[in-house]
């Protein structure tokens, strides 16, 4: 049944990348005429835009969560891929074992990303 | 078959044989044999091994599409060559050859053990805890026919291999359970009688099991039997993953009946003939 785990959370996974994709699409390219968080007008990547959504916890929450998220359900489809090749037991817990190591020193990277701008971001709006 | 006026066409048979005893890999040999309408694949193969050479090696039983023996690919097809009209699909050429993803025994003669193991590993058959009504059945279960179409289709399959052979996940990954044992699993596990769904999910939700399937569908496209394999692996991811949230229904198996004869009739039904055994 681990398999069955590891598919149900690649299928949640997906389900949460396809409603974040959209937050990021409406937000990066719908700017112009929403002005959904990008209240200093604009470009959405505008330098004052960025400032505002890095400086914003939600959107610190969000990007850690779509980093989680798109690394599992990446690395889960690549390991799949891998798997159909007929490969030896123990090379099959090797791959499964680089790609964790890989997902997890990725995400500790992008995790620290984030909230290293985020920390900049509200020094900046403290001035 | 008599080569006589009947005969509409000259087809060439491009075999494919195989001795593992003398030959280093598969040839293909050309054999030209005289056609004549409503002739079968498997009555060709016939001709040859009967007038051109008999070394030539298949498996076949039935010769009407029950036993699923003369499983092979024809023009590049998996079928039936026994139900399979040499003119209905070809003109000059006919291209046969033993099932893909399979090892071959000889000719065209695949090897389908494999496909058998990874059957029994899905205990296909009801399995429950009164273990002793199964072996000794004392009553019959009931079940109404919804219940019965349920899983019908699934029993129609006919274990010939053409699914596993035309099965692209197959192709690439030899311990991916495949499409006849996942769909055989599926056909116990809807059944009402049987209590195994449980048992079977250690093989079916593994790391071979259904969640290899991309759902390409040729499984179904391709059976004999119009069985549709691609739904029942669909069915069982479904079911495995409503199993690992804990959203199934819990459903008991139904229980025994009274013991033959002993049902109570519908009313305005008249009696039968006397038993005469």
């Amino acid at each position: 049944m681990r398999e069955t785990k590891y598919w149900t959370w690649h299928m949640a996974a997906g389900v949460v990348i396809l409603f974040l994709l959209g937050v990021h699409m409406v937000t990066m390219h719908l700017g112009g005429i929403t002005h959904w968080f990008a209240p200093a007008g604009g470009e959405a990547i505008s330098q004052a835009n960025i400032l505002f959504r890095d400086g914003r916890l939600f959107f610190t929450v969000t990007y850690i969560l779509l980093l989680g998220v798109a690394l599992y359900h990446g690395l889960y489809g690549l390991r799949t891929i891998l798997f159909e090749l007929t490969l030896k037991p123990a090379v099959e817990k090797a791959i499964s074992f680089v790609l964790l190591v890989v997902g997890l020193g990725l995400f500790g990277l992008g995790t620290w990303a984030a909230i290293t701008v985020h920390t900049i971001a509200i020094a900046g709006i403290r001035g | 078959m008599p080569e006589d006026s009947k005969t509409v066409r000259q087809i060439k048979f491009h075999v494919t044989r195989y001795n593992p005893e003398s030959d280093g890999a598969p040839y293909v040999k050309t054999y030209t044999i005289p056609v004549r309408e409503g002739m079968t694949v498997l009555d060709g193969l016939h001709y040859i091994k009967d007038n051109v050479d008999s070394t030539l090696a298949w498996r076949y039983s039935c010769r009407m599409g029950v036993c699923g023996s003369c499983g092979m690919l024809l023009n590049g097809q998996p079928t039936l060559a026994c139900n399979t009209q040499i003119l209905h699909i070809a003109k000059t050429d006919l291209t046969v050859a033993p099932l893909p993803n399979f090892d071959i025994i000889r000719d065209l003669v695949p090897d389908l053990l494999s496909m058998f193991d990874k059957h029994r590993s899905l205990k296909p058959y009801v399995v429950r805890a009164d273990e002793a009504e199964i072996n000794d059945p004392a009553g019959e279960f009931y079940q109404s026919p919804e219940e019965l179409e349920a899983y019908l289709q699934f029993t129609y399959c006919i274990k010939c291999g053409c699914c596993m052979a035309a099965c692209p996940t197959l192709a690439t990954d030899a311990r991916y359970l495949g499409p006849m044992p996942l769909a055989a699993a599926e056909r116990y596990n809807v059944d009402t009688r049987d209590d195994g769904r449980r048992q079977r999910n250690q093989q079916t939700g593994s790391a071979h099991g259904a969640f290899r399937c991309h759902y390409a569908g040729e499984c179904s496209r391709v059976c004999p039997k119009g069985v549709d394999p691609a739904k029942a692996i669909q069915l069982l991811k479904r079911k495995l993953v409503l199993d690992y949230l804990h959203l199934a229904r819990r459903k008991k198996p139904c229980q025994k009946l009274h013991g033959p004869g002993q049902g109570k009739p519908l009313p305005n039904i008249p009696a039968g003939p006397a038993k005469t055994v």
